[in-house]
């Protein structure tokens, strides 16, 4: 898997979504990412790629576009 | 407007008295005219007041709402389909609630500020978390209580979580043995409500005279003291006997509110609770709201630079307390720091802990 499909595969698990909701994705955009569903997906990301986030990382991870720019502070590419 | 991102990135105990005054008064306006142009209820109270929301001197002048009034009444200042969130007090069965509406900004900047406030004591990195209470309080989603949502705002600082109490509210031992195993020798966070942490953590833990290593342990601990009052347990008391059960050292409390949520107030290494810049204490004098002196006891009162949604940056807590010094306490935080000496007189019980304690009677 590329690390796209990765980071997809951890918002539609974590969110029971289709990957074509994904992209517009933003905290509180959708009942599911709330803050209980946040805690769950920062968990599949992590798994995903082996990575622990920061804290400060963990509340500024706001949508899936920010998550992108995050993740590369972990070496971690999504092209 | 209120600029969060600036203000955000202030160490939270980093003012002394005349900045802090100076910065709260500045903010803390800001909010009043906020309120007062987007809540009509608030602006009736105001006005009744004869207060000038344009000529503000100092904080301590604004206007004071009894937390009992968002039981009442639902204040919001920002339009209903803005709110994401609503949190609600707790409550023993039969009292009303609280019902606390936030939007996506004052939702975020609570997190954010917890996490500011909190990470100054435990640091950045994230910790093995043993949340001691049951996880089914986190069952609803949509309306938050006042544990869970206390329960969430702390997980952010866990990298691997267990609910230490299952939902017939037990100790699993089981659990905890094979989590503290996994993690030996690293830093574990704890996480509970004080009477919940003595009766079915602590005693549970004295009853079966099993002893755990928690000695890399930190535990943050709130939500009312009032029942342990009743048996006659001290904070000093409660730190001992958990040392004694479980080689803890480091034990803080914490005191905050729903109505407030994301500026608490932590205990530090002396064990005195501090107001971070970011909220402040006022002691009122029950016989003319004046301000009471360094250490005469009053109703407290507490002021927050976050609540944006709704009317809740001034509000007078039914608790009792007495502050103790400002920016010379000897774990060198600047700001006022105290303590809380009980609820007023006739007040509801509503700490976390308490309501809960309640339900033994």
């Amino acid at each position: 898997m590329t690390n796209l499909e990765k980071y997809v595969k951890a918002f539609t698990d974590s969110f029971e979504i289709s990957e074509d909701q994904v992209s517009a994705l933003e905290y509180q955009s959708i009942v599911q990412w709330d803050s209980v569903g946040h805690m769950s997906l920062i968990a599949a990301i992590e798994d995903a790629f082996g990575i622990m986030m920061d804290t400060d990382d963990i509340i500024d991870f706001s949508s899936f576009e920010k998550g992108k720019e995050i993740l590369k502070k972990y070496n971690v590419v999504i092209e | 407007m209120v600029n969060y991102e600036e203000i955000l990135n202030m160490p939270p105990y980093s003012l002394d008295k005349s900045k802090k005054h100076e910065f709260l008064t500045e903010q803390l306006s800001i909010l009043t005219r906020h309120h007062y142009y987007n809540c009509p209820e608030y602006r009736k109270i105001i006005d009744a007041f004869g207060f000038d929301v344009n000529c503000i001197k100092s904080y301590c002048d604004i206007p004071f709402l009894p937390v009992r009034l968002f039981k009442e009444y639902d204040l919001l200042s920002v339009p209903r389909e803005d709110v994401v969130k609503t949190m609600t007090s707790s409550g023993t069965t039969g009292q009303k609630v609280s019902k606390i509406y936030l939007d996506k900004e004052t939702s975020s900047n609570q997190t954010k500020t917890l996490v500011k406030i909190v990470s100054s004591y435990i640091g950045a990195k994230r910790l093995p978390m043993i949340v001691i209470d049951t996880s089914a309080v986190l069952k609803d989603r949509n309306m938050f209580s006042a544990r869970g949502a206390g329960i969430l705002g702390f997980s952010v600082f866990a990298r691997d979580r267990i609910f230490a109490l299952d939902e017939n509210m037990e100790l699993d031992i089981d659990g905890l043995v094979q989590f503290l195993r996994k993690y030996e020798g690293e830093d574990i966070l704890l996480f509970g409500f004080t009477y919940m942490i003595w009766q079915h953590f602590y005693n549970k833990l004295k009853e079966l005279d099993l002893s755990l290593d928690l000695s890399r342990g930190v535990m943050i601990h709130g939500g009312g003291w009032k029942k342990l009052q009743e048996h006659a347990i001290s904070p000093a008391g409660f730190k001992e006997a958990l040392h004694h059960v479980c080689g803890i050292n480091r034990v803080y409390d914490y005191y905050g509110m729903v109505e407030q949520t994301g500026t608490v107030y932590i205990e530090c290494e002396c064990g005195h609770l501090h107001s971070s810049v970011f909220s402040d204490v006022i002691i009122r004098r029950s016989s003319d709201f004046g301000i009471a002196e360094t250490g005469e006891k009053g109703i407290i009162e507490v002021v927050s630079v976050l609540p944006k949604s709704y009317p809740g940056h001034v509000l007078l807590t039914e608790d009792e307390g007495i502050i103790i010094g400002e920016d010379d306490c000897s774990c060198g935080r600047k700001g006022k720091y105290f303590r809380i000496t009980g609820r007023i007189n006739n007040a509801e019980i509503r700490g976390c802990s308490d309501t809960y304690a309640d339900r033994f009677k």
